[in-house]
C-alpha cells in the first residue's frame, strides 16, 4: 500500500496539523480546569461539556477514522450492502434519545462514572458488573487497534511507511504522543481535539464530494460506473440488493445500532455531557454526521468511477486521495484522518481505564481507593491499553484486529440487556442477566468461530435459511434467557439484589 | 423497551419507531428508480430519513420537554 517516494509536500502539512492537534492536547489540561487527580475530572471532564461540546465529542468519537477508511473499502468492494452503515447510524439516534438520558441523569444523581458502575449500583451485584465491564475492555481493545489500521494507511500513502519494524516507526511515534497528553489531560484533550478533528473532516469531505464527481462527470456517471463493474465481477455485489443481502443487511443494522452506545466509548462521551438535555438535544443533532458518513461511503463509488485499483480494499480512500487532490490538500486530508484517529483511540483508552479502575481494581483489589488514587490508576491503566493495542498491530496480522472487532460488537450487544432494561421498571435478577450474558457471549462466540468470522450466520427459521447477524442471534437468546431465568429463580427464592437507586434518579429535572 | 412512566410518555414515542420501518423493510426502497440528481432511489432514500429522523425526534422532544 506504500508508494516508494515520500510525498514531501503532503507530509509537511501532514506533520504541521499533526504538531497542532499535539499543542492542543497538551493545553487541554487547562481547559474549563478541574482537579486532575479526580477520577469524573479526568475521565469525564468533570461532566460539563455542553451541546456543542459534545456534539463535536461523540461525533468525533463514534463516527471514527477506522470508518472513514473501512465503509467506502466495503462500497467499494460489494457495493450496496456496505450501506448498512447509513440506517445502522440513522436507528440509533430514536434509541439514544430514549435511553441515553436516562443513563445520564441516574450516573449524575449517584457520581457513576461507567456503565458497569450503574450496574452494580442497580443490581448489588459485583458479578454482574464485572461481567459489564470485563466486556467492554474485550470489545474495546480490538476497536482500538483499528485506529492504527486507520493510521498506518494513511501513513502508508504518504511514502514513509514500510515493511518491518522501522516502517512502524511514524506509527509508533504519533501514539506515544497520544498516549503522553491522554496521560496529562484526560477526555479534555479529545474533547478539544474533536474540533479540530471534525472541521477538517468535514472541509475533506465536502471538497471530495464537490470536486470528484466533477471530474468524473457527475453522480449519474459514478453510479453508472459502480454498475458496470458490479455487473461485469458478479457474485454478491451490486448497486442495490439482491434479495438474499435484505436479512442480513437489516440485522446488521439493527444489531450494530443497538450496540452502538454500549461501548465504553460512546457512553463516556455522553456521560461528559452536562445535562440530560444536552444528551437529547445531541440525539437530534447527531445525524448531521451520519449524514457525512453517506458522503463518506460514497468515497467507494467515486473510487471505483476514478479507475482507482488497489491489492487492499483500505488503501482505497488514500488512493482516491492522492489521485485527485493537489498533494498539500493530500496532506490536509490525510491529517484529517489520522487526527480522526486519535480522538476515538483516546476516548476508548480512558473509557477502558475507568472500567478497569471502578469495576475491577476498586471492587475486587483495593475498595479504599481516594479519589486522587483512582485518577492515578485511570491514567496508568489508559498508558498500558494504549501499549497493547500498539503491541497488537504491529506484532499481529491487520486481520487479527478486524476479525476480533467484530466479535466485540457482539460481545458488546451482550451487556444490552442489562443496562437498558436495568433503565426501566423491570428489574431481572442479577443471577439471570449474569447467566443470559453468559450464553449471549458464548453462543456469539461460537457461531462467529464457525462462520470463519463473518458477520452473518444462516439460521434456518421455517424451512427457510436466512444469515441474520450474529450479534442479534446470541442478543435475542439472551434477552429470552434472563426474563426465563429471572421469573424461575424468583420460583426458588432467589433474591433481586439491592437496588440503591430510585425511580426518581432517571428522571430529568424540568429545570435541566 | 417498554415506555414507562413519567414525562417520557406520551404517544408521539411511537412516532420514532418509524425509522425502523422505513429503513429495516428492504422491499420499502431496494430499488434504483425513481432517481434524483443522479442518486439511485436506494441512495437518496436513506439520506432522506436522516433529517427526518432528526425532526421526529425534535418533535417528540417538544413534547417531553
Amino acid at each position: 500500500m506504500s508508494t516508494d517516494t515520500i510525498n514531501w509536500t503532503a507530509l509537511g502539512v501532514f506533520v504541521f496539523f499533526f504538531a497542532l492537534v499535539t499543542v492542543i492536547g497538551f493545553f487541554a489540561a487547562r481547559w474549563k480546569a478541574g482537579d486532575l487527580n479526580e477520577l469524573h475530572e479526568w475521565g469525564l471532564g468533570g461532566r460539563r461539556f455542553g451541546t456543542i461540546i459534545t456534539w463535536f465529542l461523540v461525533g468525533g468519537d463514534f463516527y471514527t477514522a477506522y470508518t472513514v477508511i473501512a465503509v467506502p473499502a466495503l462500497v467499494y468492494a460489494v457495493g450496496a450492502y456496505g450501506f448498512f452503515a447509513l440506517p445502522y447510524t440513522i436507528i440509533v439516534y430514536p434509541l439514544v434519545f430514549l435511553v441515553m438520558p436516562r443513563l445520564w441523569a441516574v450516573c449524575h444523581r449517584h457520581q457513576y462514572v461507567t456503565g458497569a458502575d450503574f450496574v452494580h449500583g442497580r443490581y448489588g451485584s459485583s458479578w454482574l458488573a464485572l461481567a459489564v465491564a470485563l466486556t467492554g475492555l474485550l470489545a474495546t481493545m480490538p476497536y482500538i487497534a483499528l485506529q492504527l489500521v486507520g493510521m498506518q494507511v494513511v501513513i502508508g500513502g504518504l511514502g514513509i511507511g514500510g515493511e518491518g519494524f522501522k516502517g512502524e516507526i511514524p506509527l509508533i511515534i504519533a501514539f506515544v504522543i497520544l498516549a503522553v497528553y491522554t496521560y496529562a489531560s484526560g477526555l479534555r484533550a479529545p474533547a478539544m481535539i474533536a474540533f479540530v478533528k471534525d472541521v477538517m473532516i468535514y472541509i475533506v469531505v465536502i471538497a471530495a464530494i464537490a470536486i470528484i464527481p466533477m471530474q468524473l462527470g457527475g453522480y449519474g456517471a459514478v453510479f453508472d460506473a459502480a454498475d458496470k463493474a458490479f455487473q461485469a465481477k458478479g457474485g454478491a455485489t451490486g448497486l442495490i440488493l439482491q434479495p438474499g443481502q435484505f436479512v442480513p443487511f437489516a440485522t446488521l443494522a439493527l444489531g450494530s445500532a443497538f450496540a452502538a452506545f454500549m461501548y465504553p466509548h460512546t457512553m463516556t462521551g455522553v456521560l461528559s455531557s452536562s445535562s440530560g438535555d444536552v444528551v437529547r438535544k445531541n440525539a437530534m443533532l447527531l445525524p448531521a454526521y451520519t449524514v457525512l458518513l453517506g458522503l463518506i461511503a460514497m468515497l467507494g463509488y467515486m473510487a471505483i468511477a476514478a479507475g482507482i485499483s488497489v491489492k487492499s480494499p483500505t488503501a482505497v480512500v488514500p488512493a482516491l486521495f492522492l489521485k485527485i487532490f493537489p498533494d498539500w490538500f493530500v496532506g490536509f486530508s490525510f491529517a484529517a484522518i489520522a487526527i480522526g484517529a486519535l480522538v476515538p483511540a483516546a476516548i476508548m483508552s480512558i473509557g477502558a481505564a475507568n472500567l478497569f479502575t471502578r469495576n475491577i481494581w476498586r471492587t475486587f483489589v483495593n475498595p479504599n481507593m481516594s479519589g486522587p488514587a483512582e485518577a492515578a490508576s485511570a491514567k496508568l491503566v489508559s498508558l498500558i491499553v494504549k501499549f497493547g493495542a500498539l503491541v497488537f498491530i504491529v506484532a499481529l496480522p491487520t486481520q487479527f484486529a478486524i476479525d476480533l472487532q467484530l466479535l466485540g460488537g457482539v460481545w458488546i450487544l451482550q451487556t444490552f440487556p442489562a443496562i437498558v432494561l436495568g433503565l426501566y421498571k423491570t428489574r431481572l435478577r442479577p443471577s439471570a442477566l449474569l447467566l443470559g450474558w453468559a450464553v449471549g457471549m458464548v453462543v456469539g462466540t461460537v457461531l462467529a468461530y464457525q462462520t470463519g468470522l463473518k458477520p452473518v450466520y444462516p439460521l434456518a427459521i421455517g424451512g427457510a435459511t436466512y444469515p441474520v447477524y450474529i450479534g442479534v442471534i446470541a442478543g435475542a437468546l439472551n434477552l429470552v434467557v434472563s426474563v426465563v431465568a429471572s421469573a424461575l429463580f424468583g420460583a426458588i427464592g432467589v433474591g433481586h439484589g439491592s437496588d440503591e437507586t430510585q425511580p426518581g434518579d432517571y428522571m430529568l429535572g424540568k429545570a435541566e | 423497551m417498554g415506555e414507562d412512566s413519567g414525562k417520557s410518555s406520551t404517544p408521539w414515542v411511537w412516532g420514532l419507531l418509524l425509522p425502523y420501518i422505513a429503513l429495516l423493510w428492504l422491499p420499502f426502497y431496494n430499488a434504483k428508480e425513481p432517481a434524483f440528481a443522479g442518486f439511485p432511489f436506494f441512495y437518496w432514500y436513506q439520506f432522506a430519513w436522516v433529517p427526518l429522523t432528526s425532526l421526529l425526534i425534535y418533535l417528540v422532544y417538544r413534547k417531553v420537554k
